[in-house]
């Protein structure tokens, strides 16, 4: 497509969507409805063709995938893909009200497989890292022996400050008395780290604003 | 409901998770993995299997897959390989926490089904939700549902699940439009079959609209303009984020907040929360969107299963204060004495 004319189009749709910071207006739905339409035909392609075709097709009938697969050349079929195959159709047996309670086979596979994969995952990411982590000295000394105090600090803050966070997210006892205390400090250590979290996150988003400008700079540049 | 024979005969099991997790202790004297799907169905599954979200699913397939997924799961075969068998003596340490976790939280369990009664404190966020539930009623608006970004394989998004089942259950009672755009067609159907279910228990059935539950689009800012469109020109009187969100989350809530909608978001995701804090009227932190199931139903099992996971996080505070005070100790005078007992501690987390 001339490039000049896909200049226009991104331009009219980057303002149409921008033009949301005044009000709802026709433009607005006109950009959304295309952009969810397109989006949703263009992942449905993809996922046709980067997913099923190679992952599937490809190992069930890898003769007549080879044209489109290229890993497929010269492979025997692979039969235990008939597996999720069949609990792929199920899920669209939610099409047909008759059959529908079957889709739910294939549901509670996903669940449960979710959930038997997760756990190990979680046990090392979110609970045995983060432990071994946060052991850590609260005095640091250099090699000679005298004391870091940056480092120190440093260290007691973050030992302290996951102890307050892990006693704010105790649901089974009242938060009064001293645990009222450290559950209050633990609400701070959270906020103050959401503080800077949100600092850092909207730097970082100002960079999908300076994307769009630069489209809408290219686009005035075409034109002048 | 309709089942097959064999899942109707199964589900007919009552203790059927139990008796996979005997099999699965005899096979823990020489198998790590068996240990680790041990407590795979002592504690996630048991959470999964007792919430409303998945109470219409065939409970066998569900304990089947869990079990299997987790035999098949990383880092354990990573680190075993392929061909090592079942026991996998580098991560002896995760069996010893895996049995600590899971047994305290499967004493909690059969303490709190034994009828022993469990505190939950008070989460300000699920105290509002019948309010904005009225408030949505008197008003005649309806109550937008985001059920977040990810597909069903995320835990975020079954705890959403089990979420939209208690909100669904509150909002057939005050006969409340309920609206759900997804962005998963999976997550769409398991939606469905949660709000219809709420629907059913609560006794109206008939205002049930499948309707309402639809898919909008895979791509994350495709969907984000379309929910948008959706607060700006139905104006929901509630608006509930609960689930994994991403950068979208922002953009949400300040439309949301924009029409002057009670607004309660969760997710369990850092970087996103602060956003939801600025723009919404309460956020439910982390593990509070976890919680939240055993907080709404007050499910004696749910409750105990909470329980136990507080008694995890005291054995997590023990050690980082024992791990911490042994490091210390051992920066400060150099013992070598101090140095082996800090290397026992640190062996359980490695």
């Amino acid at each position: 497509m001339d490039v000049t004319l896909m200049l226009w189009i991104d331009a009219a749709l980057t303002l149409m969507i921008l033009s949301f910071l005044y009000r709802d207006n026709p433009f607005y739905k006109f950009a959304e409805h295309l952009f969810v339409g397109v989006s949703a035909a263009y992942l449905m392609a993809v996922g046709f063709w980067d997913h099923l075709v190679p992952n599937l097709l490809g190992k069930l009938f890898p003769s007549l995938m080879s044209g489109v697969v290229p890993g497929a050349v010269g492979r025997s079929p692979d039969y235990y893909y008939l597996i999720p195959a069949i609990f792929g159709l199920l899920l669209l047996t939610r099409l047909i009200d008759r059959w529908a309670w079957l889709s739910r086979w294939a549901l509670a596979f996903i669940v449960g497989g979710a959930a038997g994969f997760n756990l190990p995952r979680f046990l090392d990411s979110d609970f045995i890292i983060q432990v071994q982590s946060t052991m850590i000295p609260l005095v640091v000394l250099d090699a000679s022996g005298n004391l870091l105090w940056g480092a120190s600090f440093s260290h007691v803050v973050l030992v302290l400050g996951v102890i307050c966070g892990l006693v704010y997210f105790f649901f089974s006892v009242e938060h009064k008395g001293v645990l009222g205390h450290v559950s209050r400090a633990g609400i701070w250590v959270l906020m103050v780290t959401f503080g800077a979290a949100f600092g850092y996150t909207v730097m970082a988003r100002i960079s999908l604003l300076t994307g769009r400008m630069e489209a809408l700079g290219a686009w005035l540049g075409s034109i002048f | 409901m309709h089942h097959l024979p064999t899942t109707r005969i199964l589900c007919g099991v009552p203790h059927l998770s139990r008796l996979l997790c005997a099999v699965c202790v005899f096979a823990a004297v020489s198998s790590q993995r068996a240990v680790l799907a041990f407590a795979a169905l002592f504690s996630l599954p048991r959470a999964v299997l007792a919430s409303s979200a998945v109470s219409t699913l065939p409970r066998a397939v569900l304990a089947f897959a869990a079990l299997f997924s987790l035999l098949q799961a990383d880092p354990v075969l990573a680190q075993a390989g392929a061909e090592s068998g079942w026991f996998n003596t580098d991560r002896t340490q995760a069996l010893v926490l895996g049995i600590i976790l899971t047994g305290a939280i499967l004493l909690y369990v059969v303490l709190a089904s034994a009828g022993r009664p469990l505190f939950i404190r008070k989460i300000a966020g699920l105290e509002t939700v019948e309010e904005a539930v009225g408030r949505a009623t008197e008003m005649g608006k309806p109550i937008l549902y985001v059920p977040g970004l990810n597909d069903m394989d995320e835990v975020q998004t079954i705890a959403s699940m089990n979420l939209l089942g208690h909100l669904a259950t509150i909002i057939a009672g005050y006969d409340s439009r309920l609206h759900v755009p997804v962005r998963k067609s999976l997550v769409m159907s398991v939606a469905r079959e949660t709000v219809q279910q709420s629907y059913l228990t609560a006794g109206r059935p008939d205002a049930y609209q499948e309707d309402d539950i639809h898919y909008v689009s895979d791509a994350q800012f495709a969907y984000a303009a379309a929910v948008d469109g959706i607060i700006v020109r139905e104006k929901p009187a509630a608006c509930f984020y609960l689930g994994g969100f991403y950068a979208e989350s922002l953009i949400l809530a300040e439309t949301g907040n924009s029409i002057g909608a009670i607004q309660i978001a969760g997710t369990a995701r850092p970087p996103q929360l602060p956003f939801f804090v600025a723009a919404c009227d309460y956020t439910l932190i982390g593990e509070e969107l976890f919680a939240a199931s055993a907080y709404l139903s007050k499910e004696p099992r749910m409750l105990g299963s909470l329980k136990g996971q507080d008694a995890g996080k005291g054995i997590a505070i023990v050690f980082i204060l024992a791990g911490s005070a042994l490091a210390t100790l051992e920066s400060i005078t150099g013992s070598e004495t101090v140095r082996e007992v800090s290397e026992i501690v640190l062996w359980l987390f490695r």
